[in-house]
């Protein structure tokens, strides 16, 4: 393998790991409040069909990232009511809104656009350009440096700096301020922020709101950044893998990065299996390629790569002890 | 007492929800500019108006069924079973080797050969979650949805490769043999000068979904490993003071579960397409999930939402062919009676319990 | 001359739960710079009084005055921010942090928490210093002792300035070297001018710690008295009210063979804690062992293990032949099968399934028996006959087989373990706390049931917490402490006395 089409396939592997880190920081978010959340696949899916459509009526990527967030964070908040307020089943909540997601979208699209379930192609302002970071051009002719920093690191979109941006203040956020002290804390032991006279139910529905605006950064991704609109189903199961991904990370902000790199090359690799068979000299099966991050996912929940220990509370309503 | 008398938790809460359910679907056809009771009615008569419109309605309730149990075995023990989905793929792989590669002399031999199959291929496919949440403690909900993927990923590359005959197109294995066709529900029912659910897929398997329903209840209420369960379920510090191993009840009721949601497959794999194609599942395993909470996890209940889902989905894709509503409106409504019925049920019981001391307050205190 | 305002003051406070009247018309006053101690028995209403002065619970009626202010306490801020610490019987603590962490938790400066962080680490240093509250601020609580979390807990509140201290049973966990730090702690927050507020059920913490004493029963406020003028009889009397107590009325008992052998019996839990440290005593026909020790001392394990579903080492054996005590699950079946029969300690969570009615409830366990099967069936006609039966002789109120048994009360619920373990004439009783959270025409009826058995020739162990159930059922006394047999005593030649320092670890001899 060169070094341009390795070039070639780790820049792939940051752009299809982009949704990823955003929906797995949104998992983060929510987790480690103790809010179980597997409808992040349905919140991106949502956030994608509606960023998609507004920004083909406006003409505007920025305010179709804003109807994105604003479409994920209404699943979140049923996701909150049911979860929070009614102390209902976490993990069926969250079933049901991927469902929401996947129905509605199309449902909505078909009646929007009368196109089969998608929004028209997007062009021009209504998708983010690449960012062409400075001295760009000015350094691609340097060997080595030149080339990575021209075609890895420049050339994205702004959402993708953001969303790597967010790595190291999701980290801070997390272990350096109070915010994150509480949020972990209510995620652990409720009765611990409860009786310091914090609101538990308050905590809680700011971390599910932070996990409905990264999976509402991720949709719009997908839909006016990495592809020119909305498709059905245009979520794929990002959402599992980011929920993989956030189990394979144990819970913390910079493992998340790099398991998110991880499943995100392996996604770039399924679809460059010439220069799997070029590399290694044997043709490995594109299905395999497509199932590994899920295969990856049971080894380490079976504890055989270190124990997943999920925060003691997630997935339990708060019930206020006599 | 705080608890809604029985009927109501039976009858009158799930109906709640599904009212609820229904109103917020009227509001989104509204919302598209179509007739919300227009639509309705488009259903009715699309889903249950002919014996053409049963036969859909009765073969997808009969896929129901099968998930539907399938989820509320496991739920009977606490275990959340998001993977029928794959469970049924692998029913469906089950079903295609015992067609193609063993020869049937008639098709009611080959049902109950294709029934053991598709059970076992099922149980094998939840046996690797079961075994994980019980010994490893490993999240149940995430390892079947990972093993849902992963099955449609080896179904995928079997059909692309090993099963797809030679020279086919199709990503699809070969036709059964016509030993193994189930008769459908128009040869049954058809006499000569009346030709009944005519080209409707509904078949024998429905017969056997009935009679998994009942096998089921015997199991949960009338035997003694059901007990185990529903004790185990209900409290498992009470179960292992009873000498109930949670690891057998675990391996038991997932394996169970995985077979029921495997024997899907006679219905859509062998009565229907006679070949195992790609994504013929359709998602009924999901939709396993909103019959099996709509049903309160009884037979009887189940029974009833499978046949209302079939009722939603044939009336669904009736309501695509005539007008601008697309199928995934079943979807939303599903999404919503899984949120209504499964996640939001305090939020409906709060009410009705108000309601229910009302009039409680009236009649003389007494326990 | 003017008294100082009373630190805290409760006038006429009031809480119902439904039908049920948690608070009556309480009032209080604790005078600031002592320890004002709250006793009472399980479920007379302390720890709802502690729950409203926390803000847990809204009172239906009275007044709160805190250093002679009235002051509304809607919320645990309002606790917190009137000057009220509270360290619960059960830590809040976070167990994967720190120390410090768990310090400034809730009471942060500023939105970064560097500041707060060496904040807490200074005041903690003066802290342990003024006080002897000695603890590693970088230490995580999942990797340190009882003792030093609920140091942890007193800090907290200090580290959020409180005035008054209430502490909710602090001893039922700790050791009693622990516990007599712990009261060190408290004397030195006292002689600073903190006031502190002790609740407990154990009459010698009263007598040995504090200035004042309150005694609640039933929801009611029977006496608040000058600790120094009263003595223990006195106060248990005030505890207990008219009670008529446990004057079982039993015959000599007439042992006959070995029906249990227990040699070094040794349990390790599941995090590696050895609970139970060579445990050795045996059991006759026709006798009643009673073990006493204060809980957590490893009496649950121990039962646990001898009922067949905790993995234990060493030797039992039950009428001369050995028992399996590899702890697999299905051994507990085995067993009952053997004619042992075990109420376990905690009815609500193990001995019975509270969404089962009561006829399933009967055959827990049971419900492999030949009897209640068909065929390949369940029998659940034959199981509900049963259970009628059952529930007749053991007089069940309501006696209705179909009805949850969540839905009945605390005695009937132990009627319906009691009538499943002792209706099948079981040779060995392994019998659990079986009076707790029971009301009394329960108790008395269950102490004769454990009696006739015994009467019958069967052997019986009994595991209590209540020192006067254990002096009033056994014929013999085993005082376990710190997963060990301190030694066996008379019933009729020892008394609550020696019984309690063997609890604590000591005997008469060495004390």
């Amino acid at each position: 393998m060169d070094s341009l089409t390795l070039l070639l396939i780790l820049d792939s592997t940051v752009r299809l790991a982009i949704p990823l880190l955003l929906a797995c920081l949104a998992g983060l978010y929510s987790e480690r409040a103790g809010i179980f959340d597997i409808g992040l696949e349905g919140k991106m899916l949502a956030a994608a069909f509606m960023s998609g459509a507004v920004a083909f009526t406006s003409g505007s990527a920025w305010l179709g990232l804003l109807a994105g967030i604003g479409a994920s964070v209404m699943l979140s908040l049923v996701h909150g009511v049911a979860s929070i307020t009614f102390r209902g089943n976490q993990l069926i909540s969250g079933v049901a809104i991927n469902f929401l997601a996947a129905g509605l979208t199309v449902v909505v699209a078909q009646s929007w656009f009368g196109q089969g379930g998608r929004t028209p192609q997007l062009t021009g302002d209504a998708r983010f350009e690449p960012i062409t970071l400075p001295f760009a051009d000015a350094i691609s002719a340097q060997p080595g440096i030149g080339p990575i920093y021209q075609e890895l690191l420049s050339g994205h979109t702004s959402i993708v700096y953001i969303a790597l941006l967010l790595v190291p203040v999701t980290w801070v956020l997390m272990y350096r301020t109070r915010f994150g002290l509480r949020l972990r804390a209510v995620g652990e032991n409720p009765a611990s922020v409860d009786t310091a006279g914090i609101s538990v139910v308050r905590l809680r529905y700011m971390a599910v709101v932070i996990a409905g605006v990264l999976c509402g950064l991720a949709g719009a991704y997908l839909a006016t950044a990495l592809q020119a609109g909305f498709v059905k189903d245009m979520s794929a199961g990002r959402g599992f893998i980011a929920l993989a991904a956030l189990i394979f990370a144990k819970w913390r902000p910079w493992h998340a990065l790099f398991a998110c790199l991880l499943f995100g090359f392996l996604q770039a690799m399924a679809l460059r299996p010439d220069v799997i068979e070029s590399t290694i000299g044997i043709s490995v099966n594109g299905q395999l390629l497509d199932a590994l991050p899920y295969i990856l996912t049971v080894v380490i929940l079976a504890g055989f790569v270190g124990k997943a220990i999920p925060p003691r509370a997630g997935g339990e309503p708060y019930v206020k002890e006599r | 007492m705080n608890e809604l008398p029985k009927w109501a938790e039976v009858v009158l809460v799930p109906l709640m929800s599904l009212l609820l359910a229904a109103v917020l679907s009227g509001l989104v056809i509204l919302a598209i500019g179509e007739s919300p009771l227009g639509a309705f009615q488009l259903m009715v008569q699309g889903a249950l108006g002919s014996t053409y419109g049963w036969g859909y309605t009765l073969y997808y309730a009969t896929n129901f069924i099968f998930t539907g149990l399938a989820v509320a075995v496991a739920f009977h023990a606490r275990l959340f079973n998001i993977g029928g989905e794959g469970q049924a793929i692998l029913g469906g792989l089950g079903v295609a080797f015992v067609c193609l590669y063993i020869p049937w002399p008639h098709w009611s031999l080959a049902i109950v050969g294709a029934t053991i199959g598709a059970a076992l291929f099922g149980a094998a496919w939840a046996f690797l979650p079961a075994l994980l949440q019980a010994k490893r403690g490993s999240h149940i909900v995430i390892t079947t949805i990972m093993f849902n993927f992963m099955a449609a990923a080896l179904l995928n590359y079997l059909l692309i490769g090993l099963l797809k005959p030679a020279g086919s197109m199709d990503t699809a294995t070969a036709k059964f043999p016509p030993a193994t066709h189930l008769p459908s529900f128009q040869d049954m029912f058809s006499t000569a000068d009346n030709i009944m659910f005519r080209g409707a897929p509904a078949n024998v398997s429905f017969f056997v979904a009935i009679m998994a329903c009942i096998a089921v209840w015997i199991l949960l209420w009338h035997t003694r490993l059901g007990y185990e369960i529903r004790a185990f379920g209900h409290a498992e510090s009470a179960a292992k003071y009873a000498g109930i191993s949670p690891t057998k009840i675990i391996m038991i009721s997932m394996m169970i579960s995985g077979a029921l949601a495997g024997m899907m497959a006679i219905n859509n794999v062998m009565g229907e397409a006679e070949r195992l194609i790609l994504g013929s599942v359709e998602g009924a395993g999901f939709i396993g999930i909103a019959v099996a909470l709509m049903g309160r996890n009884h037979p009887i209940g189940i029974f009833i939402a499978a046949i209302l889902f079939g009722f939603l989905y044939q009336g669904g894709a009736e309501l695509a062919l005539w007008t601008a509503i697309p199928r995934e409106l079943i979807v939303v409504i599903q999404a919503l009676v899984i949120l209504f019925t499964g996640a939001l049920d305090n939020m409906v019981r709060m009410p009705l319990k108000k309601l229910f001391r009302l009039f409680r307050r009236t009649e003389p205190a007494g326990v | 001359m003017t008294n100082p305002a009373p630190a805290l003051e409760l006038i006429g406070i009031c809480k119902a739960f439904g039908p049920v009247q948690a608070n009556k018309n309480i009032s209080i006053r604790v005078m600031p710079g002592t320890i004002h101690g709250i006793i009472g028995e399980n479920g007379a209403g302390k720890s709802t009084l502690m729950s409203i002065l926390y803000g847990f619970y809204k009172a239906d009626a009275g007044e709160i005055y805190v250093a002679g202010r009235k002051t509304l306490i809607p919320d645990s801020q309002a606790a917190i921010s009137a000057g009220i610490g509270m360290v619960f019987q059960h830590f809040k603590l976070v167990e994967n942090f720190t120390v410090l962490e768990n310090l400034i938790l809730g009471a942060e400066d500023g939105f970064m928490l560097g500041k707060s962080i060496s904040k807490a680490r200074r005041l903690l240093k003066s802290l342990s210093e003024d006080y002897g509250l000695d603890v590693d601020p970088d230490a995580k609580i999942e990797d340190i002792g009882v003792g030093m979390r609920q140091r942890v807990e007193i800090l907290k509140a200090l580290y959020r300035q409180a005035d008054i201290l209430i502490l909710d049973e602090p001893t039922g966990t700790l050791t009693p070297a622990e516990a007599d730090q712990l009261f060190r702690i408290l004397g030195r927050l006292k002689d600073e001018g903190k006031t502190i507020v002790l609740i407990t059920h154990k009459l010698r913490e009263i007598m040995d710690v504090t200035d004042t004493v309150s005694v609640m029963r039933a929801g009611e406020m029977a006496a608040t008295v000058k600790t120094s003028e009263v003595s223990p009889p006195e106060l248990a009397e005030i505890m207990v009210g008219r009670k008529v107590l446990l004057s079982v009325v039993k015959e000599p008992a007439t042992p006959g063979p070995k029906m249990l052998e227990v040699r070094d019996l040794k349990v390790v839990d599941n995090y590696g804690v050895e609970r139970l440290k060579g445990a050795t005593f045996d059991v006759r026909a026709g006798e009643i062992l009673g073990i006493a020790g204060v809980a957590g001392n490893g009496q649950s394990e121990l039962l646990e293990a001898l009922a067949g579903y905790r993995k234990a080492t060493g030797s039992v054996k039950y009428k001369g032949n050995n028992v399996d005590l590899s702890g697999v699950v299905s051994n507990a079946m085995g067993r009952r099968t053997d004619g042992i029969a075990h109420v376990p300690e905690d009815r609500q969570s193990e001995g019975l399934i509270m969404d089962f009615m009561a006829w399933e409830n009967i055959a827990l366990g049971y419900h492999l028996d030949p009897e209640y099967r068909n065929g390949m069936l369940i029998d659940n006609g034959a199981i509900r006959e049963d259970t009628n039966q059952k529930m007749d002789r053991f007089d069940v109120r309501p006696q209705a087989s179909q009805l949850e048994v969540k839905n009945f009360s605390g005695g009937n619920q132990q009627k319906i373990v009691l009538a499943r373990e002792i209706e099948r004439n079981p040779d060995l009783l392994l019998i659990g706390q079986p009076t707790r959270g029971v009301d009394i025409g329960a108790i008395e009826f269950i102490h004769k049931q454990i009696v006739a058995l015994r009467d019958q020739g069967k052997a019986i162990l009994l595991v209590s917490v209540e020192l006067d159930e254990i002096l009033s059922l056994s014929d013999r006394i085993a005082v376990m402490f710190d997963g060990r047999i301190m030694g066996e005593r008379d019933p009729k030649e020892t008394d609550e006395g020696e019984l309690g320092l063997m609890m604590a670890g000591m005997t008469r001899g060495a004390a």
